[in-house]
């Protein structure tokens, strides 16, 4: 019997993945999602919750880092909460993922010079928001990329930085509607008094 | 087969007029809808307007006052644990809710339904600190299989429809709903329509085809297969589909705590309880089989040891109705991810007639060391001393086998399980993932009033009983006749056994300076006897047995008197220790 908090190579490996669940829009599920990571002391590193396509029905995307055999386990709780429609894991290049960062940056560094400008061109960043004091600028792209601006702006001095959590579109064709269809269709509510389901 | 015949109760039941009524009231009448005749609960200024609502329908709904809420959970515990039913239970806001809380998550771990109702301040101060708010919804989250706050007297029928559907189909549980005042108070236009279906919610999964074939594989090529059955056979009411199996390819069967009394103890196939205190053979023998067919069981740390070393020649095969349980712990050759009964009916059919006589008797092998090194020095002690033992082995003789035991939690629950002859399905009582003492007697207290033909029997030790020993009021007041045994060593004794084995006996505070019991009980009417000598033992106990009414006897048990066999924590299953 191998150890099932190992894989099958004998190690345990952390990789980011990409979890996407989709629950009724109710009040409270954020709670009980995420105490299925806190019940394990999981750390989770980015989460974004959203209307879906769907009216009525949320998509939370959540990413974190652990091993296969541990985020399988998170994903099975919380599929088994009563108000989670669905919950489905990712590894990196089964989704389509984006990110989106705002940098303010005092309005002045632009003046001047053509050096922050330049930066912002080779980017593909874009100026949201001009003010008399600050510069408030878009970028969307990966983790890393956004990073990437931010290390160039930070000798300018940049006055706030955020950046949101992820969202991800998986690579599958499958279509919301027919997933939450077969739910709905789905026949196995109740036993009849034969012990089968009907 | 409890939440089938609820099911079906509630389905021909609804009602279809529609009255103007307030909250409160809405509340009981969705209760009686739902076949609700008995609740266990305590009032308080959050949840008066319920109990006022209650007080018109006494002649309907058999309201027990109990002495703390706790109590109130495990009583709502043991009701739903012999009958088959939800067992409910009022408190009120802030302490009366969270007073539920270690009985909320007893019934979680154990997947035992019970619905909590819980008063809660009104609406428009939530949040605000007011005079006995807490937040009882996020308290109460991680605990529950399904939670709920009501502010609007509309949400109330609903709300205690889907409450009832959650708590008892698929993997049972416990459910809360936190009703704020303002929704007790004000009015609704009440119809009660059941809860048939929530589109997120399969509690039953369907059986797979392929899943089955692979099984009957796995077990028609099998040289030594073995069965574990768990609290699931019992829940799923699949003792008989069970005992198809294990007789027709004669196959051993072991117990987990919870599985206990699913199958018949006298069978030659049954080989014993499972666990860090099971017996010898079925511990041992786990790393001997080459094909484990686990039934709605969860591989819990105490039946398992370490993982690394348990089943390690065998093919698993998990029938499991909680997909969450499936590989989490062991991984499986086949996961059957559906209701026991359900997935037996189909495997049965397509297993082979096979002889595995050889297999079977190297259990009775190690059962002849076990008996010789441990169970005979246990039940027919030749000390002075009275051992645990003997005394739950009188109790086994004189009821049969055939009452409700139910357990605290401790070396005498070990004894308890070990010593006892489970003769009827669902006939034991205990706390068994939680390890909740003070479980014992508000949980008898359900137990009897769910089983008001049946003997209960609470077994406790001194230390689990004075965690919960004012239910002795409610027992009194309601003359419940639950027969109480506390088995009084003067010493919490599993912690001390521990302290004894893995700490070099330094006793850090499990040495217990008890009152007089018999005193205690004495106050609250209730007859009682105590006995130090084996001479008089057997008596006192059919004494007790035969009394018509409550009764409490106290037996003065060997004090460092040691459980064994014992899976050392975080040891193999294999290295289970008879001394």
């Amino acid at each position: 019997m191998t150890d099932i908090y190992q894989d099958s190579t004998g190690q345990m490996i952390e990789k980011q993945y990409t979890i996407s669940i989709l629950t009724e829009d109710k009040p409270g599920l954020l709670n009980t999602v995420t105490i299925v990571f806190t019940r394990r002391k999981l750390n989770i590193e980015m989460i974004n919750v959203s209307a879906s396509e769907v009216e009525g029905v949320s998509r939370y995307t959540i990413v974190l880092t652990t091993t296969k055999n541990q985020v399988e386990k998170v994903v099975k709780q919380i599929r088994k909460h009563v108000d989670v429609l669905g919950a489905f894991v990712y590894e990196e290049d089964e989704i389509h993922y984006q990110e989106i960062a705002l940098y303010k940056v005092p309005t002045e560094i632009f003046i001047g010079g053509v050096e922050v400008e330049k930066i912002v061109r080779a980017n593909n960043a874009r100026i949201l928001v001009i003010e008399k004091d600050y510069i408030v600028i878009e970028k969307t792209g990966h983790k890393d990329e956004t990073s990437a601006l931010f290390d160039k702006l930070k000798k300018y001095g940049v006055l706030e930085f955020v950046r949101s959590g992820r969202v991800s579109i998986s690579k599958s064709k499958r279509k919301t509607e027919h997933f939450l269809e077969e739910l709905e269709k789905s026949t196995t509510h109740s036993l009849n008094n034969n012990g089968t389901v009907n | 087969m409890g939440q089938m015949d609820t099911l079906q109760k509630s389905s021909t039941s609804a009602t279809k007029k529609k009255m103007r009524i307030t909250g409160s009231e809405a509340v009981i009448l969705s209760l009686l809808e739902e076949g609700v005749d008995t609740i266990f609960g305590y009032p308080g200024g959050a949840i008066m307007p319920i109990y006022d609502s209650l007080y018109h329908y006494q002649d309907k709904i058999n309201h027990l006052l109990v002495r703390h809420e706790q109590g109130a959970a495990h009583a709502a515990q043991g009701y739903a644990r012999v009958t088959g039913d939800v067992g409910v239970c009022f408190a009120t806001s802030g302490p009366g809710a969270t007073n539920l809380m270690t009985g909320i998550a007893d019934a979680q771990i154990d997947s035992t339904p019970i619905v909590c109702i819980t008063g809660q301040v009104p609406a428009h101060l939530l949040g605000t600190d007011a005079f006995q708010e807490s937040d009882v919804l996020g308290i109460s989250m991680p605990v529950t299989k399904w939670n709920f706050q009501i502010t609007n007297p509309d949400e109330i029928p609903g709300a205690v429809a889907r409450a009832f559907y959650i708590a008892r189909t698929g993997r049972p549980g416990p459910v809360l709903l936190d009703i704020t005042k303002n929704a007790q108070f004000g009015e609704l236009d009440f119809e009660y329509t059941p809860c048939e279906k929530i589109r997120s919610y399969h509690p039953y999964p369907p059986v797979n085809t392929t899943d089955i074939k692979d099984a009957a594989r796995v077990i028609n090529s099998a040289e030594k297969p073995y069965i574990l059955v768990g609290h699931g056979v019992l829940i799923s009411g699949a003792e008989k589909e069970v005992l198809e199996l294990s007789e027709k390819a004669n196959i051993p069967v072991a117990s987990t705590l919870l599985g206990l009394s699913a199958f018949p103890p006298d069978h030659p196939n049954y080989v014993g309880y499972l666990g860090m205190h099971g017996n010898y053979a079925p511990n041992v023998l786990t790393n001997e089989c080459d094909v484990l067919i686990a039934v709605g069981m969860r591989f819990d740390d105490r039946v398992t040891g370490d993982i690394n070393q348990y089943a390690v020649k065998a093919k698993v095969i998990h029938i499991e109705i909680d997909p969450s349980e499936i590989d989490k712990i062991i991984k499986t050759e086949v996961g059957i991810n559906a209701d026991a009964k359900q997935a037996l009916e189909r495997l049965n059919p397509k297993i082979e007639k096979a002889d595995h006589k050889a297999w079977i008797e190297e259990f009775r092998k190690l059962e002849k060391i076990e008996y010789d090194k441990v169970v005979k020095r246990d039940i027919y002690p030749e000390g002075e001393q009275i051992k645990m033992g003997e005394v739950v082995r009188m109790l086994s003789e004189i009821s049969n086998g055939e009452a409700i035991v139910v357990t605290d939690v401790g070396q005498h629950q070990m004894v308890a399980s070990r010593y006892y002859k489970f003769r009827k399905p669902n006939h034991i009582v205990t706390s068994g993932g939680l390890g909740t003492m003070g479980f014992a007697l508000p949980a008898a207290m359900g137990s009897q009033i769910g089983k008001r033909d049946e003997k209960v029997i609470a077994i406790a030790g001194d230390g689990g009983f004075q965690m919960t020993l004012q239910e002795l009021g409610t027992i009194a007041q309601y003359n419940i006749p639950v027969k109480i045994v506390v088995l009084n060593n003067n010493f919490l004794g599993m912690v001390r056994q521990w302290q004894q084995l893995f700490f070099e006996k330094r006793y850090s505070f499990t040495e217990m300076t008890n009152p007089d019991f018999i005193k205690i009980v004495d106050g609250y009417g209730i007859p009682s006897k105590r006995v130090s000598e084996r001479k008089d033992l057997q008596s006192a106990m059919q004494e007790m047995y035969d009394h018509d009414g409550p009764y409490f006897l106290e037996v003065t048990v060997e004090m460092e008197e040691n459980v064994f066999p014992m899976v050392p924590s975080g040891d193999s299953v294999s290295n289970i220790r008879l001394e």
